[in-house]
């Protein structure tokens, strides 16, 4: 097993944590802190790839690392604007219970 | 580089190098990296550790001066013994736990605030050729280290699980983030000027020498904004007086470490003053040179005394300003950050690029920069100052 | 596989692993930033130093921090303890994760492409080059990440700002915006 499949069987793991945590969890916020992991886990394969991989002096893993991570900051921040948005009209965070749009 | 003088001063500027490199070579190849760490490690820990006990002193006497008392002056010549008394007590006293509290988090709080604390010493060049690692990134390192400071202060104060405890967590990790934006706006201009964010390297392009003037970056109109936006924000950032609303005694009782007693306190205690050290030694290393010496007829004073020199200068400063200001209130204090830090600093980005790029003499360049910086300055805290209409005020005395 | 990677894989796991399992909101999020600060020192291993450092700043010191105060502002800590943890659907989602896992680790160890061996140099890149590269090559990313940021920016507070109409309860720890 080379070192890259390591670190790419680390990242699917991570990235399967993630997405378990952001289908099961109740609490919105929980489930934002999964998709989150679900992004680092994106980056760990970019920045392997691009150590391990063909041209690392061309830099792209790196670029594409940094504006991952700017963009998931961002999104962190809008995400939870909305969830307190939310919480302000349904008084709760529990995805369960907010289903007024429910068929 | 600065001209070396005689070779006695050399020594004493590398005398520390040496005996390390003595100790490190009596073991073999594959241990002499780890061990030659592990020493440098050990050094940066017991100076900072020292000079965080000298400053407890020192801030007591200096705050008792100022305040026409006499600090404590019973143990050691004039006192400066309390660090040792004020340790024995701490650990001798009883830590106590609330039932309520979150027992591991309330463990591991002051953990992750000291060790944060420590981490950013690791790229601060104390002397010539001593820095513990020159890391290529060594200023965004800097920054880093400082931000898991604030999940730390906010571990302590929620898992106290008490409403003072909460609330001062709160309103100080609201303060250190708002402050982190200034700080790290105004190192930027540093880093722009030196083409890099290596510390190493920064205090070397400030230690060459015009005439007998060193290049700091202070004696810039740029650098010297720079320094004093660089000064409040870190005043900021340790949540010290004038910005310690969030521990001050009288209004909050002691903020996110109330439930915390004995050994933990003084970990506390001793993570708020070791960032301060740091910060100060970054603003050295970014804004005063170093340990280089202001004149070039000075250098053969070792690097070290100078760097400590201008470290214990700037806790004066620290202490100076404490007994001096009064604290400032939550939203004054956010109001400060965003409305006029912020602008500030950003100029200062813009005048740091107009230094470079202005024609002209010496003369001219520093008209322009002054100007930039100082018309902004005095229109914003115009604008900024709140309208109050004042009554009258009557006095009435008792008779 | 060294000693060093093993170590680390084994930090994130765990802290991703708690994140997830945790009741409690915020030590979820804790176990999270752990997750976070292995794999930046994971990223330092594999020489991204820039990356590393801007993933502690950015992930745990803005991240985890807005994470917190949003739990903080939204009471999920303390008063529902007597909730489930996990939604009514959590099987489908293990299984969805299961699943992709599973295609996701087949993919990797069925790979017969030749990557680079363990003992390859690490590229020499100084924080110089990516500032070369951020002005010259991604210049146009970059300003496209700054008109994305002012968004989020705007956007967050407009989002989290009170409503003029209907006063929320007061909430001791809001400072005014969420950031």
């Amino acid at each position: 097993m080379t070192p890259l499949n390591g670190y790419l069987l680390l990242a699917a793991f991570l990235f399967s944590i993630g997405l378990a945590g952001a289908l099961t969890r109740r609490n919105a916020i929980l489930v934002l802190a999964g998709i989150e992991l679900m992004l680092n886990a994106a980056n760990l394969n970019f920045i392997a790839f691009w150590r391990y991989g063909a041209h690392p002096e061309a830099l792209t893993g790196t670029m594409f690392a940094i504006f991952s991570i700017s963009i998931a900051a961002a999104e962190a921040a809008v995400g939870l604007g909305l969830i307190l948005a939310v919480y302000r009209h349904f008084k709760t965070t529990d995805l369960d219970e907010i289903d007024s749009l429910k068929g | 580089m600065a001209s070396m003088s005689t070779g006695f001063a050399n020594q004493a500027d590398q005398i520390f190098v040496v005996l390390k490199g003595a100790v490190v070579s009596h073991l073999p190849v594959i241990l002499q990296p780890l061990v030659s760490a592990i020493i440098s490690m050990v050094g940066v820990v017991a100076v900072f550790a020292g000079l965080f006990a000298l400053t407890t002193v020192f801030e007591r006497k200096g705050l008792g001066r100022m305040q026409n008392r006499l600090g404590p002056n019973r143990v050691g010549p004039f006192g400066f013994f309390q660090p040792a008394a004020d340790g024995i007590k701490s650990l001798t006293k009883e830590d106590l736990v609330p039932r309520a509290a979150d027992k591991a988090v309330h463990f591991l709080a002051p953990v992750v605030l000291v060790a944060a604390s420590f981490l950013g010493y690791a790229v601060l060049p104390v002397g010539r050729n001593m820095v513990l690692t020159n890391l290529d990134a060594g200023v965004l390192y800097f920054f880093a280290a400082g931000s898991m400071v604030e999940l730390g202060v906010f571990m302590a104060g929620w898992s106290s699980h008490s409403k003072y405890s909460l609330l001062g967590a709160m309103r100080a990790v609201a303060q250190m983030i708002s402050y982190e934006v200034p700080l790290v706006l105004a190192s930027i201009t540093v880093i722009m000027t030196a083409g890099s964010l290596s510390t190493v390297d920064i205090v070397a392009k400030q230690a060459q020498y015009t005439g007998t003037i060193a290049h700091w970056y202070v004696f810039t109109p740029w650098g010297f904004a720079g320094f004093i936006l660089f000064m409040i924000a870190a005043t900021a950032e340790s949540n010290r007086c004038p910005f310690d609303l969030p521990e001050g005694e009288s209004e909050i009782i002691a903020g996110y470490f109330i439930e915390y007693s004995g050994f933990k306190f003084a970990l506390f205690f001793a993570g708020e003053y070791l960032g301060m050290l740091a910060t100060s030694a970054l603003a050295i290393t970014l804004f005063l040179g170093g340990w280089s010496s202001p004149f070039s007829f000075f250098t053969w004073v070792p690097s070290w005394i100078w760097f400590f020199a201008k470290l214990l200068t700037l806790i004066f400063c620290f202490i100076w300003v404490r007994g001096t200001l009064p604290r400032l209130r939550m939203d004054q204090l956010m109001g400060l950050a965003w409305k006029f830090m912020l602008p500030m600093t950003i100029l200062n980005l813009f005048v740091a690029a107009a230094w470079r790029f202005v024609p002209g003499g010496l003369p001219v360049r520093w008209f322009v920069c002054a100007a930039m910086l100082v018309i902004p300055f005095a229109l914003l805290s115009r604008g900024l100052r709140s309208e109050k209409k004042l009554q009258t005020r009557t006095y009435r005395f008792a008779e | 596989m060294t000693i060093l990677f093993l170590i680390l894989a084994v930090l994130a796991i765990v802290g991703a692993s708690a994140a997830m399992a945790f009741r409690s909101a915020v030590h979820a999020i804790l176990s999270l930033a752990l997750a976070f600060v292995s794999l930046a020192i994971l990223y330092l291993s594999l020489d991204a130093q820039f990356v590393g450092f801007t993933q502690i700043i950015v992930y745990v010191g803005a991240v985890a921090i807005l994470a917190v105060f949003a739990i903080m502002m939204t009471r999920s800590d303390s008063a529902h303890h007597h909730s489930e943890v996990f939604s009514k659907s959590w099987l489908t989602g293990l299984v969805l994760a299961g699943g992709v896992f599973t295609v996701l680790a087949w993919a990797v160890l069925g790979d017969k492409t030749q990557h680079a061996a363990a003992d390859t140099p690490a590229p020499v890149t100084t924080v110089t080059q990516i500032g070369e590269a951020l002005m010259q090559r991604y210049a146009f990313p970059l300003e496209i990440m700054g008109l994305l940021l002012t968004a989020a920016l705007i956007g967050a507070v407009v989002l989290a700002m009170p409503l003029l109409s209907n006063k929320s309860a007061a909430n001791p720890a809001a400072k005014g915006d969420a950031r």
